[in-house]
């Protein structure tokens, strides 16, 4: 871990952007966008992880092996979730009954 | 033989007596050697529960066990013998042991995280053997819902706690290692200087760390929705079951590589040793591990050919399957092109080495027969499938386990074992092993089903020898208990390096210091640099 200590303005600033967002989470619950309700409220959680994993866990400032140990967890779980859909949103694909 | 004294130089085994310098210990030997008594009883528990099936299995009727107790019998052995065996046993005994040994290391990165993965170990066990002692859980070591979560009237929940926690264990080695081998080799070891047997460990840690957080999870979901019926994996309270057998899978076809990858670094130090060559193609042998266990993450849903995922995930599920079969060839060929023009020795380690490459290979192949759509409808959940895996985890990992555990037991222990009894005690298990699960190729094939304690009278000859088998396969797994205890106290003293072998550890003390090594090693090297050593002694 990188001895990079980041201001404490940085932080509250960080923090009031996921204090900003929690409430827009809140707040898009209650306009239906139809189909786009889950990627946005997706999209506003993506967005807080990442500031929280980026500058809260120090992950911005850390060396390289650090970086791309985050980013091979992330590849695993986007991994986990594209072959399981593949197969929710593959049914009746090949036209074979039931599957 | 020989029966010296024992050693009187201070180690990592005479330096402290009491009980509470072993359990408090931060010594990554000590704490292997934990490990290895650990996983030892639950391979006799397991082994226990195996012989109750073959038992049950004699005659075509179900006359030892009611189905239901049947049913808790071979969950039993399929859980402690996955979870608390298979699993843990290479990597964390030998890993645990030799991962510093073979960098130039004092110890593992965490002393303190190692000891808390063994007692992690040993709580999930003691839930485990809670849910055993309280009448067991007859769910299969699958815990597939929606029986688990909505029939099942057993001890799922205890049990399913019990692997959870000792999920945590492998966690907690597998970040151990691989900090340590980042971070802590001896100054001259470079990547492509370390031990096959790291690469393999390191490959390991990446799948134990990446994957057992995902059944984990599974598990606990499986929990909420016995306990407070939320909806995830039961159909009736609009959950999908299909989904826990995705998530279950996604760490557990992994985990079969987390059982082999750690044994075929074990033949790769076997093979060098036993032939004084180089591995050939070292590598092509190096990366096939991180690319087994890269590929092995998407393959899983080779286990879901006939529930109700879509026929066109099953065709890349399909396809994947064969391609991680590449990596695990180019490891067999490169292994059989070192014994090539090797100046081989028939070792008992060499032995296992040799039995472990004709049962992976049988192993390896016959899942290539599993991984085709259609052939996989007519044997899947059948004697084939049980066969199959058998020859991998237990004809691999055992047979490779055992061969390691021959070949470091002078460095662990600083003694000889007795060399006849130990080549007769291979011969055995290979003879045994291939009698106890070759019939079930051919029952299988045949249509007999898995988990069913009764059978038509026309199986029951391939039965009889497939019992036959195990209790030699029994006896085979007695007889090395018997003379690796004995050797401690009336073993011959092995010295350094019995073998000749190349490798860090062989060039410290028998048994090891604590630190390891009196002084940081300086690596000037490659690994199994034989034709080296040949030169020297010439």
């Amino acid at each position: 871990m990188s001895d990079h200590v980041a201001s404490r303005g940085l932080y509250v600033a960080i923090f009031l952007a996921l204090m900003v967002l929690t409430a827009m989470t809140v707040a898009v619950t209650y306009i239906d966008m139809g189909n786009a309700n889950l990627f946005v409220a997706m999209g506003i959680a993506v967005t807080k992880a990442t500031l929280v994993v980026l500058f809260f866990m120090h992950v911005f400032w850390s060396d390289r092996l650090i970086k791309v140990t985050v980013v091979t967890s992330l590849v695993f779980l986007v991994i986990l979730f594209a072959f399981t859909l593949n197969d929710y949103l593959g049914r009746g694909a090949l036209g074979v009954a039931g599957r | 033989m020989d029966t010296a004294t024992a050693p009187t130089q201070t180690n990592y085994i005479n330096v402290a007596h009491t009980a509470k310098s072993w359990l408090l210990t931060r010594d990554h030997k000590r704490i292997a050697l934990l490990y290895l008594i650990s996983v030892s009883v639950f391979f006799m528990i397991g082994g226990l529960f195996a012989l109750l099936i073959r038992l049950e299995l004699l005659t075509p009727a179900g006359d030892l066990f009611e189905a239901e107790t049947y049913n808790k019998v071979f969950t039993m052995h399929g859980v402690a013998m996955v979870f608390f065996f298979l699993i843990p046993a290479i990597p964390a005994t030998l890993g645990n042991f030799l991962v510093p040994l073979m960098i130039g290391a004092k110890d593992l990165a965490f002393p303190r995280i190692n000891l808390l993965s063994w007692y992690v170990y040993v709580l999930g066990g003691l839930f485990t053997l809670a849910a055993v002692i309280g009448g067991g859980v007859d769910t299969g070591w699958t815990f597939y819902t929606p029986y688990s979560t909505a029939a099942s009237n057993t001890h799922v929940i205890l049990t399913g706690l019990g692997v959870f926690i000792s999920g945590f264990s492998s966690i907690l080695t597998g970040f151990n290692f691989i900090v340590t081998i980042h971070k802590m080799r001896a100054p001259g070891m470079t990547w492509f200087r370390l031990p096959l047997f790291v690469w393999a460990s390191y490959a390991t840690s990446l799948i134990a760390i990446l994957g057992t957080p995902v059944v984990a999870i599974a598990i606990v979901l499986v929990a909420l929705e016995r306990t407070l019926h939320i909806g995830v994996f039961d159909p009736t309270l609009g959950g999908d079951p299909v989904l826990y057998q995705h998530l279950f899978w996604f760490y557990s076809h992994p985990a079969v590589y987390v059982m082999v990858l750690p044994a075929m670094g074990v033949i790769s130090e076997l093979i060098a040793a036993f032939t004084r060559k180089e591995i050939f193609g070292y590598k092509f042998v190096a990366f096939s591990s991180l690319a087994i266990a890269v590929i092995g993450f998407f393959v899983w849903g080779h286990h879901m050919y006939v529930s109700s995922q879509s026929a066109f995930a099953g065709l890349v599920f399909s396809f994947l399957t064969y391609l991680v079969a590449v990596p695990s060839a180019v490891k067999v060929f490169n292994w059989t092109a070192t014994l090539y023009r090797g100046s081989i020795s028939y070792q008992a380690p060499m032995l296992y080495a040799f039995g472990f490459l004709g049962l992976f290979l049988i192993g390896g192949l016959t899942g290539l027969f599993l991984g085709a759509l259609g052939l996989d409808v007519h044997v899947h959940d059948t004697y084939f499938v049980v066969a199959h895996f058998h020859y991998v985890m237990v004809g691999g990992t055992i047979m490779a386990y055992l061969g390691g555990l021959h070949y470091w037991w002078p460095k662990m222990t600083g003694r000889l074992y007795n060399e006849g009894w130990a080549k007769f005690a291979a011969l055995m298990i290979f003879v045994g092993f291939n009698l106890t699960f070759f019939p079930q190729f051919l029952l299988g094939y045949m249509g007999m089903p898995r988990r069913y304690h009764m059978y038509p009278e026309e199986w029951q000859v391939l039965n009889v020898l497939s019992t036959a088998g195990a209790t030699i396969l029994g006896v085979g797994y007695f007889i090395p208990t018997i003379y690796l205890l004995w050797s401690l106290k009336k073993g011959e003293v092995a010295g350094d390096n019995p073998w000749g072998a190349t490798g860090l550890e062989w060039q410290t003390q028998s048994p090891p210091v604590t630190e390891n090594f009196p002084v940081t090693p300086v690596v000037t090297e490659p690994a199994y640099a034989y034709a080296h050593q040949e030169k020297r002694f010439a």
